[in-house]
């Protein structure tokens, strides 16, 4: 007799990092430290197609992404292609290298939503961080352009020791720059962030008053605007749900076309990541042995296997479980029931020495020949 | 928590969408980063929210056409779109 297994539900959002190339050289980017070149980047027709096997599949959301999208000259094109589809298109951008006509082009194609990275309050401060001069100016005047364009706009900002103790002022810019939402998130530590956690990792107690200001501010901004925190994970008890479970609600596409479970998953060893340019989304959904080599619980080991939190946070993140224990089987070391957590405190500790110089996020070099 | 005006003329947020979602069945309701799986009142309720029509005309079309108690649909209806205008997904 053979059981049909569970069937497997399909994927809500995906992430399309159409291009690695990027203006700006944020040091916690979430790109991974060895960028796609433009000349391996999938062409108009095929994100065309991906765009429309997404939305066959059961995708709900796009999140049009990078590296900057905007760099890419068919960003119009492939707006207008998603929303066609059915598709929410939700546009993630530093603001820089779109014009008013472009915007307008974009709203025109069917665009949902814009998120709009800001990296502090402070001009110097925000474009040290950028490592872009001028950066922050061109973004409030894009985030004006977005208001009038009559788009629906989010703030992300992305939080660590250089801006964390301006987190409150970060949310009265939000609010002044016309954002119905602003999404406050600790820095991950991963690839560029991993590189640069030293300078980048907070106090316990900035951490701390963070989030108590976040928490305030919501109930006292109700109405007006909505605050989203994504907590810095080394100060809690229990990991992160990451991606709310591996291969369970979103996939990412690379600019390239390979179909990532997650940012991060390319650092893990082994894993076979197949290519929308070989296959159909779903089937890469449904078949590719790196979206099945994590999902659901049989993967998982002690402490995970046996315990109560194991569908709440799904042994929380591949990626960090592998950078800090060496084996992406294991439980994230975040999870005080982790045999490794004295690495979580040995890292924010290591932190704390003072300042170190930001690595920013380059293409590295070619090959010498 | 704001009350609900009779007057008011409640319609989707710009980036806010209403959409039936083939692959699972029924109806969501997408914004920034939110998917809300939406019932089959609040479909009925999210359809009249179209800027124009007030609270009080909602509300009597909707009792109109399911023959129910008005106070109750009220109710359901101020429930809904608070809550909703509180996320930002409606304009009141």
């Amino acid at each position: 007799m053979t059981i049909a297994p569970p069937r497997l539900a399909p994927p809500l959002g995906l992430l399309a990092e159409l291009t690695h190339r990027c203006p700006l050289a944020c040091p916690y980017c979430s790109n991974p430290l060895d960028l796609e070149r433009r000349s391996s980047e999938l062409d108009t027709a095929t994100w065309l197609r991906v765009f429309d096997e997404a939305a066959a599949l059961g995708v709900l959301q796009l999140h049009l992404s990078g590296g900057e999208p905007a760099s890419r000259p068919d960003l119009v094109a492939l707006v207008g292609g998603a929303a066609k589809a059915g598709l929410y298109t939700n546009l993630i951008t530093s603001g820089i290298g779109l014009d008013r006509a472009r915007l307008d082009a974009l709203a025109a194609a069917g665009l949902d939503h814009v998120q709009l990275s800001v990296q502090h309050v402070r001009e110097d401060e925000a474009d040290r961080i950028a490592g872009y001069r001028g950066a922050h100016a061109k973004k409030r005047v894009f985030a004006r352009e977005v208001a009038t364009a009559g788009l629906s706009l989010t703030i992300n900002a992305v939080i660590h020791r250089a801006n964390i103790d301006a987190v409150e002022a970060l949310v009265a810019e939000a609010v002044t720059l016309g954002a119905r939402r602003i999404e406050v998130a600790h820095a991950q530590y991963y690839g560029w962030g991993l590189k640069n956690r030293a300078a980048l990792m907070p106090t316990a107690a900035q951490a701390a008053a963070a989030r108590a200001s976040v928490e305030r501010l919501r109930e006292e901004l109700r109405g007006a605007i909505v605050i989203d925190y994504v907590a810095a994970d080394h100060f809690g008890r229990f990991p992160k749900p990451c991606m709310s479970g591996w291969g369970r609600r979103s996939l990412n596409v690379n600019p390239a076309g390979r179909v990532l479970p997650c940012h991060a998953a390319e650092t893990i060893p082994g894993l076979n990541f197949w290519n929308v340019q070989d296959r159909s989304l779903k089937e890469i959904w449904e078949q590719s042995p790196a979206f099945n080599a994590f999902r659901g619980t049989d993967w998982m080991r002690e402490p995970c296997a046996s315990c109560d939190r194991r569908e709440i946070d799904f042994g929380g993140c591949r990626c960090q479980a592998l950078a800090l224990t060496g084996d992406a089987a294991n439980t994230d070391p975040v999870c005080v029931y982790s045999p490794a957590r004295a690495l979580i405190a040995a890292a924010v500790e290591e932190a704390q020495g003072g300042a170190a110089d930001l690595v920013y996020r380059r293409y590295q070099p070619a090959p010498a020949a | 928590m704001t009350a609900l005006a009779d007057d008011a003329r409640p319609r989707l947020a710009r980036g806010v969408r209403l959409q039936e979602d083939k692959a699972r069945g029924g109806f969501v309701l997408l914004a920034p980063e939110r998917v809300l799986h939406a019932n089959g009142t609040a479909v009925e309720v999210l359809r009249l929210c179209d800027g124009e029509r007030t609270v009080a005309a909602l509300v009597d079309e909707l009792a109109a056409r399911f023959g129910a108690n008005r106070e109750r649909i009220a109710a359901e209806v101020a429930a809904l779109l608070t809550d909703l205008a509180a996320k930002r997904m409606v304009e009141l």
